[in-house]
């Protein structure tokens, strides 16, 4: 199997890497799941990552762009520790959505796709999340926070302040 | 296939089953208008525009992806139709402005048209345009977003046509975006503090030509003149030996016509669609400011401007005292790669029949001596153009189409995309064509004899080419001499082509500029032409012979005729230092800069005539431009053998030929009547009326040149192609000792000779390919 030299990621990661490209008929299958584990990784798919990801699997750069930037997922800059995922999609809508993204610009201090200055949190309007029962949901980083208040969100967001080392 | 019959619009049709309804619409002169769709690529379906109405199909459908049924029944203008092409233009105008009369595509935009045709200028929606401002990718490339109808013909013509994939779609929905391969933070171009996105790429402009709107415009044309402001002349390209189309859009100036722009899309030519960077916008040289507009004498050792009269009679006495005091034979003539066959022709009977010599020599860039020698005698064995567009097998052996040829390169491509050919490839380097080839041989660096060994040996690549029963074989200028020979022997059944550098590299080959043989690689001695030219039947010096003569002081005089020797053959210049120069040129070339005398001479795209393709393809060339103060190469010719004194009839057939009374019976030439006029009259020419007039030469190469006399002037003069094989025998192989003669230009695909320093878009390209992108390679590979 092909390694590839230097790899930016982890060790775990490149292993994972190179198993995948060869479990697709087709190389190129393993782009979106490649993409995703890389941000996991590295906080945000940067210009290394596509560079080794189209090396991987044979493509250009260009094309690891395009699939790239069609994902509102995938992001191209790093986001904060915490990245704060609000969503206004129609349940979470009729529930204080926006109220709770307004909340959340306005105690952080940041917009859409921001990142507060100290790198801890960035915020994001998103799509439906899967937490419709129980709207309005957020999710920060991969936890769901649910049934939210802007005094609930405020309570979210001290949680996550307090793991931080003092 | 077979035919399937359909109706259109009420009317029935017929058409091979598996075309495509708009395609059989438009081959019966009904138009389906299209963004999406681009003969050739593959199908997007993407815009909508050519909604159809079928016969019970549920709902409208698309004619660029349907193929034609038997019994289909099909409407294409109805008011539900053209609601819904209206509609769509609607919502393609939510974002792209209304504003046709500034942008650089007004008159010949396709949604300007089908805006004009469905009404559909009015929206409804409130929301603000999205603006964006325009990028700059390349010197030649710009890209303007909101006029972007998100059609991917752009992308489609990069990536399937070019094979470069620099283009691609990023984002999604209505904020979609062309992107170039090169993006902004990577770029390190900055510009008023932003980062742009560039362009690594074959710049070939194929994207601009492909878009249907005024998204994308070319960096040389862009807002200098509207289409209907120009006057447009079709004509062959200058730069490769492909013998492209390019249509030059020229408008008039103070000292004549400029070159604005060239392009092809009439699609008239051999190369279809296809122009590279240099058919496209490689013209600007003829626009250069140090163009050579006067003649110059050499005065004081200062070459000094003075009238035509005083150059041409200047030099047209020195010549002929020199030959008188010095002999025919220290003279020397350089032709060029450039000029027109009828200007080949005229300057190799003027050094034979005017001066007297066989001293006469181009710079070669392929050995079409040893092609034309090897397949005498046989038909059907040299290779056209169109055959590496159509041929199910090809073989490249050596070369490097992508960036010598690019036309042949764009054909093999294609040829492969739309037929499945199988190519086969054998070179010394993994070129990139490698991509397309379903074999490959690495050969050693000049290895190409051990090569051509191995065909005769049994293994799969021989075996397969053995096995292909229509082959053509591309032979890049790596194989000359021997080895080619060889290589055309081992394939007896294939038909060859050599790659060779320049529009007429073919034709000054097949004209006699070479000093042992004469027109149609004719022998010295006992020939038709040599019968009729009378003159010396020992071979002369060849181009490096005539330095050599020179350099022991026993060359009297040269005359350079649009080529740079001096440059290309590193010659020192103390060897001319005791030779009478003559130099024509469009430049103060190296050459020109040592000359006595120098003559401004028009370029190809200023002149009329013909030109012959590597492949022997015959095309016409048509004058676009004028600039002031030159002359064309023939003109000049004829008119240096008139101030020699020379009676120009018998260099060029004009008026009413030669002796008014045919069949003489006095006189030199008694009892025999003037050829020359017997054969007009048999053929159905008129004779022409000024010694100027090319025509009359190639009256007399169709009359004299093997090959050349089956030319059909309607094809000719309607712009066709046509192939001409030197179909001769009895040629005699001159082997020579200097197989340095042969000396390709290694042109890529932004320099083109001496040429490239006087284009400002070439220096421009280049200097975008090697500093700004020079990190990025484009190649997947
Ligand atoms: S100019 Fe460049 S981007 Fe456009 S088609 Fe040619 S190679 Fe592709
Ligand atoms: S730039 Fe032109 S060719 Fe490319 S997608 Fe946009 S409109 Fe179509
Ligand atoms: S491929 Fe050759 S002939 Fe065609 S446009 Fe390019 S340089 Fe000119
Ligand atoms: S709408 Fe918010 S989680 Fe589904
Ligand atoms: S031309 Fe048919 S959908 Fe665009």
């Amino acid at each position: 199997m092909a390694t590839i030299p230097n790899s930016i990621f982890t060790p775990t990661t490149a292993a994972r890497f190179d198993k995948l490209a060869t479990i697709y008929p087709v190389k190129r299958s393993a782009l979106v799941p490649m993409l995703l584990y890389a941000q996991d990784e590295i906080g945000y798919v940067s210009d290394p990552v596509v560079a080794e990801i189209a090396q991987r699997l044979d493509l250009l750069e260009l094309d690891v762009r395009n699939v790239l930037s069609y994902y509102s997922m995938l992001r191209t800059v790093p986001a904060g520790k915490y990245n704060v995922q609000v969503c206004t999609n129609i349940s979470c809508m009729l529930r204080g959505g926006f109220e709770l993204l307004d909340h959340c610009k306005h105690t952080l201090g940041i917009g859409h796709k921001e990142t507060t200055p100290d790198g801890l949190f960035s915020l994001e309007e998103v799509e439906c999340i899967g937490a419709c029962c129980w709207a309005p949901a957020v999710q920060v980083n991969y936890d769901f926070h649910d049934d939210l208040t802007p005094e609930k969100m405020d309570a979210v967001l001290d949680s996550y302040r307090a793991r931080e080392p003092k | 296939m077979a035919d399937v019959t359909f109706i259109v619009d009420g009317k029935t049709l017929t058409a091979p089953a598996g075309t495509l309804l708009i395609e059989a619409c438009k081959s019966h002169g009904i138009e389906i208008p299209a963004f999406c769709y681009y003969p050739g690529l593959s199908l997007q379906a993407a815009c909508r525009m050519c909604v159809v109405r079928i016969e019970k199909q549920p709902k409208l459908a698309t004619a660029c992806t349907t193929t034609v049924a038997e019994g289909m029944n099909v409407t294409t203008e109805s008011p539900e139709i053209a609601q819904a092409r209206k509609a769509t233009l609607q919502l393609l105008l939510g974002n792209h402005p209304l504003d046709c009369p500034v942008c650089d595509a007004g008159g010949e935009c396709e949604l300007q048209d089908m805006t004009f045709k469905y009404g559909a200028a009015d929206s409804f929606y409130a929301e603000p345009k999205n603006h964006r401002d325009e990028q700059k990718w390349s010197p030649v490339v710009y890209f303007d977003r909101p006029r972007c109808i998100l059609c991917y013909r752009c992308v489609r013509m990069c990536g399937e046509g070019m094979d470069i994939f620099a283009l691609g779609v990023q984002n999604r929905g209505s904020s979609s975006v062309i992107a170039p391969n090169i993006p902004a933070q990577l770029s390190g171009v900055v510009e008023n503090g932003t980062e742009l996105a560039q362009l690594d790429c074959e710049q070939c402009g194929m994207c601009i030509d492909a878009c249907p709107v005024g998204a994308l415009t070319s960096g040389t044309y862009r807002y200098k003149t509207r289409p209907w402001e120009m006057n447009h002349t079709a004509t062959v390209c200058t730069h490769c030996g492909d013998g492209c189309k390019t249509t030059l859009g020229v408008r008039s100036v103070s000292d004549g016509s400029e070159i604005v722009r060239g392009d092809n899309r009439d699609k008239s030519g051999m190369n279809g669609d296809f122009l590279c960077n240099k058919g496209r916008y490689a013209f600007d040289f003829a626009n250069n400011i140090e163009r050579l507009t006067s003649p110059l004498i050499r005065k004081d050792g200062k070459l000094t401007p003075v009238s035509w009269d005083e150059a041409l009679t200047f030099a047209g006495n020195k010549l002929r005292d020199l030959r008188q005091d010095r002999g025919p034979n220290s003279i020397g003539v350089i032709g060029s790669n450039r000029t027109t066959n009828e200007e080949n022709y005229l300057l190799q009977k003027f050094a034979r029949t005017v001066i007297g010599t066989n001293n006469i020599d181009h710079h070669r860039t392929a050995d079409f001596v040893t092609l034309a020698t090897s397949l005498q005698g046989a038909t059907g064995r040299f290779a056209s153009q169109h055959d590496v567009e159509k041929s199910p097998a090809i073989l490249l052996v050596g070369g490097d189409p992508t960036n010598q040829a690019p036309l042949t390169a764009w054909n093999i491509r294609t040829n492969v995309r739309h037929n499945n050919a199988r190519i086969y490839i054998a070179n010394h380097e993994g070129i990139k064509l490698r991509r397309q080839a379903k074999a490959f041989v690495q050969v050693a660096p000049f290895g190409y004899g051990a090569f051509i060994e191995s065909l005769k040996a049994d293994n799969d690549f021989a075996k397969s080419l053995h096995a292909e029963e229509q082959l053509v074989v591309v032979v890049g200028n790596e194989l000359r001499g021997g080895e080619l020979a060889s290589l055309i022997k081992a394939l007896p059944h294939a038909k060859f082509a050599l790659l060779a550098d320049y529009a007429n590299s073919r034709g000054a080959s097949d004209m006699g500029l070479l000093p042992d043989v004469l027109p149609g690689y004719q022998s010295l001695a006992g020939s038709t032409i040599a019968n009729e030219y009378a003159a010396a039947d020992t071979p002369g010096l060849d181009l490096l012979a005539m330095f050599d003569a020179a350099a022991a002081g026993n060359l009297s005089a040269l005359y350079v005729v649009g080529s740079n020797p001096v440059k290309r053959y590193g010659i020192d210049a103390v060897t001319l230092k005791s030779t009478f120069l003559i130099v024509q040129d469009l430049f103060l070339t190296e050459t020109a800069a040592l000359a006595d005398v120098v003559f401004p001479a028009a370029n190809l795209y200023e002149k009329s005539g013909s030109v012959t393709n590597s492949y022997g393809d015959l095309q016409l060339v048509s004058k676009a431009a004028d600039k002031a103060g030159t002359r064309s190469d023939f003109e000049l010719i004829v008119r240096l053998a008139g101030h020699m004194g020379h009676d120009l009839k018998t260099l060029v057939p004009f008026g009413k030929g030669l002796r008014s009374d045919m069949g003489q019976s006095r006189g030199a030439q008694s009892g025999e009547a003037d050829r020359h006029s017997v054969w007009m009259t048999a053929n159905n020419l008129e004779p022409k009326t000024s010694p100027f007039d090319p025509f009359a030469i190639l009256d007399e190469i169709q009359r004299l040149v093997p090959g050349y006399d089956k030319l059909l002037r309607l094809q000719l003069l309607s712009g066709n192609d046509q192939h001409i094989s030197p179909s001769a025998s009895g040629l005699v192989q001159i082997t020579t000792s200097r197989k340095d003669l042969v000396l390709p230009s290694a042109d890529t695909l932004f320099t083109s000779g001496s040429l490239t320093r006087y284009s400002p878009m070439l220096q421009d390209v280049q200097r975008h390919q090697s500093t700004e992108v020079a990190d990025h390679l484009a190649s997947a590979d």
